[in-house]
């Protein structure tokens, strides 16, 4: 799970360069990245259940909207609160939701836990769906919360505050990462991983293992609660579809697009997730395929074959199918070729080292 | 509400549940079977009500889409697994998810583009357009009788299937213990071959069934799916007795529900799946362990 010495120093480069993203693209670039970076925050936290410690989620995305509910409830009609008060109450009331869902889930297994965290799920959507108590069916709008401590408040004009939002959610982004590679390397997530390889072995070794779950189901309940409050942040809005299965469903499918066996699978997941939702807007922008089978002279042909490939799902269904058909270890698994590699850091990673 | 419309409602419950046990028994096979989750059941689901509608505006009878359904579904269902899932059940089970995630997208585009995305309605077969009267009061759909009818036959056929012939007893022996039936010299391909086959046909003749009572409209396999993995989860894993009592269970609870408490109708189902697998985790019918 852990990034190899190699690996680092790419995820580092990689962060630069989102850092420095915002500075050379259009706006609405620094928008749609900041939407993939929520995104990654919220498969990233559902990776410490599913790559690390095994347990598949579907119901992941409720621990994130109720975050998202949570800032709207505690903030008033017509003023921000501090962020220092709004991000506790959403990773409080994630994690509180993550503990009981946790708690009576855990006791099933496998394809039931995907079912029962699913029914958990789907009851908090309809509490949020079928009552007033957020709006209703469609939503509301909130104050945003202000980037404030202790009295000190950083402002922004309209036009700066896509940056500024950019650079809150990759910052948590990070950190995010930087503590879920701390925990991993503890004696906590080195029992994590021994119960997905082996859960009897563990508990004959004397760990209880359904403590160790719930207390993973709960961190990675309250980090999702960090990426819905992000959500309400960066948008100002919540409605019930933000907790539904869907979004649980995504954030499962990125994990899986990305790569099950890493902590940074889930975030290029994400990336390429949102990425491969702008496709067809890219391909009608261009037009490649009228233009090459017009200058092969098969114009009809080509125009046939272009409106097929503006069409959303198909491409999609496509992508997924190839990486699912070719990369089984997902995105994350792909390697530069062998002739531009680096030759320093060997290429083995920390556990190989450790077991040869 | 009168005693009549609770009948009404009754019948409805039933005819749902049935409805629903055509598209989770093939779920539960395959899964029982193969161990692979099927995400692209419910799309299966809506060919077969897309089915109806082109047979229907063709023929005239969407009656004549049932035979057609079962047979190219069968053989639709067979060319997938020998295509596609074959090389699959020694992957991830979540690969298998992402294939078949893959596969619902592609069905929903293929069926974008050659049919559209409007709704439509299927008219009820004129042989079973009238209704039969119960009380003085009261009638019903003789459709809906109709349709209780062929789950009913189905049903009854995939049992004596699954429980009188060698096949059945194969795949009996492949949902409780695959490695076994590889060991003793079983051809297991032909018998994933045929139990894809059957699951296929089977959801296909449910979505032709299912559309003259029920609008045919794009995204018609979502919410059925949920809800057959909520049957085939609450009747245990690989059960098709499971899955024809929680599958009449679900039916009855869900129509019920949405006709005396409306307000919270949607939650329902969900709260009964989680109550069931809290108190007993792997299903009514599933094996312990």
């Amino acid at each position: 799970m852990l990034p190899t010495r190699r690996g680092a120093i790419g995820l580092g480069v990689a962060a630069v360069v989102l850092a420095i993203l915002p500075l050379v693209v259009q706006p609405y670039y620094v928008e749609l990245v900041t939407t993939a970076l929520v995104a990654a925050m919220l498969a990233l936290s559902l990776q410490l259940l599913v790559g690390c410690t095994g347990l598949v989620s579907l119901g992941h995305g409720a621990f994130y909207g109720l975050a998202a509910y949570a800032v709207y409830l505690v903030t008033p009609e017509n003023a921000g609160l501090s962020i220092a008060i709004t991000l506790p109450v959403a990773m409080l009331s994630a994690g509180a939701a993550a503990l009981i869902v946790g708690a009576l889930s855990l006791r099933t297994r496998g394809f039931f836990f995907l079912m029962v965290t699913l029914a958990f799920g789907q009851m908090i959507f309809f509490v949020f769906h079928d009552t007033k108590l957020g709006g209703g069916t469609d939503g509301a709008y909130l104050v945003r919360p202000a980037l404030s401590l202790f009295g000190a408040e950083l402002t922004f004009t309209r036009r700066q505050r896509p940056f500024a939002l950019y650079y809150v959610a990759l910052i948590q982004l990070v950190a995010m990462y930087l503590l879920l590679v701390f925990l991993l390397r503890s004696l906590f997530g080195r029992v994590l991983e021994g119960i997905r390889v082996n859960e009897h072995r563990m508990r004959a070794l004397g760990f209880d293992t359904y403590r160790y779950k719930l207390a993973a189901f709960v961190i990675a309940g309250a980090l999702a609660g960090v990426a819905g409050h992000m959500w309400a942040m960066h948008r100002a809005f919540v409605n019930p579809e933000i907790v539904g299965w869907h979004r649980s469903a995504e954030a499962l499918l990125m994990i899986l697009l990305g790569g099950l066996h890493s902590l940074h699978g889930p975030i290029i997941g994400a990336l390429a997730f949102t990425g491969l939702g702008e496709l067809p807007q890219i391909m009608g922008d261009y037009k490649p395929f009228a233009r090459f089978f017009g200058a092969l002279g098969l114009t009809d042909f080509g125009l046939r074959m272009q409106a097929l490939a503006e069409r959303k799902l198909l491409l999609e269904g496509v992508v997924i199918l190839a990486v699912v058909l070719a990369l089984p270890s997902g995105l994350a698994s792909i390697r530069w070729p062998r002739f531009i590699r680096p030759a320093w850091g060997a290429g083995k990673s920390r556990d190989q080292r450790a077991g040869s | 509400m009168s005693f009549a419309g609770f009948l009404a409602q009754l019948l409805n419950g039933v005819q749902y549940g049935l409805l629903l046990f055509l598209i989770a028994s093939g779920l539960t096979l395959i899964f029982g079977v193969m161990g692979i989750i099927n995400l692209a059941h419910g799309s299966l689901f809506m060919i077969g009500a897309y089915v109806a509608y082109l047979v229907a505006h063709a023929s005239g009878s969407a009656w004549l889409a049932l035979p057609l359904a079962l047979l190219g579904g069968a053989a639709f269902g067979a060319l997938l697994e020998r295509g596609l899932f074959r090389h699959f059940y020694q992957r991830d089970h979540l690969d298998q998810v992402l294939l078949t995630f893959a596969l619902i997208l592609l069905f929903e585009e293929s069926r974008s583009i050659l049919i559209g995305n409007d709704f439509y309605s299927v008219p009820v077969p004129a042989i079973f357009d009238y209704s039969i009267p119960i009380t003085a009061s009261f009638s019903y759909s003789a459709y809906r009788f109709a349709v209780i009818g062929a789950c009913l036959v189905l049903a009854a056929a995939l049992f004596l299937w699954i429980e009188r012939t060698r096949m059945g007893a194969i795949i009996r022996a492949a949902a409780e213990k695959p490695e076994m039936v590889d060991v003793i010299g079983i051809d297991a391909r032909r018998v994933h071959m045929t139990v894809f086959a059957v699951g296929t046909a089977l959801a296909l003749a449910a979505g032709v069934l299912a559309a003259p009572l029920y609008s045919v409209y794009p995204g018609m396999g979502d919410g059925v799916l949920i809800i057959s993995f909520v049957v085939v989860v609450i009747g245990g894993l690989g059960s098709i007795s499971g899955a024809f009592w929680s599958a009449l269970l679900i039916g009855l609870v869900d129509t019920l529900g949405k006709a005396y408490t409306p307000k919270v109708a949607g939650l329902a189902i969900y709260v009964l799946m989680a109550a069931v697998l809290i108190w007993r985790p792997t299903g009514l019918f599933g094996q312990r362990g």
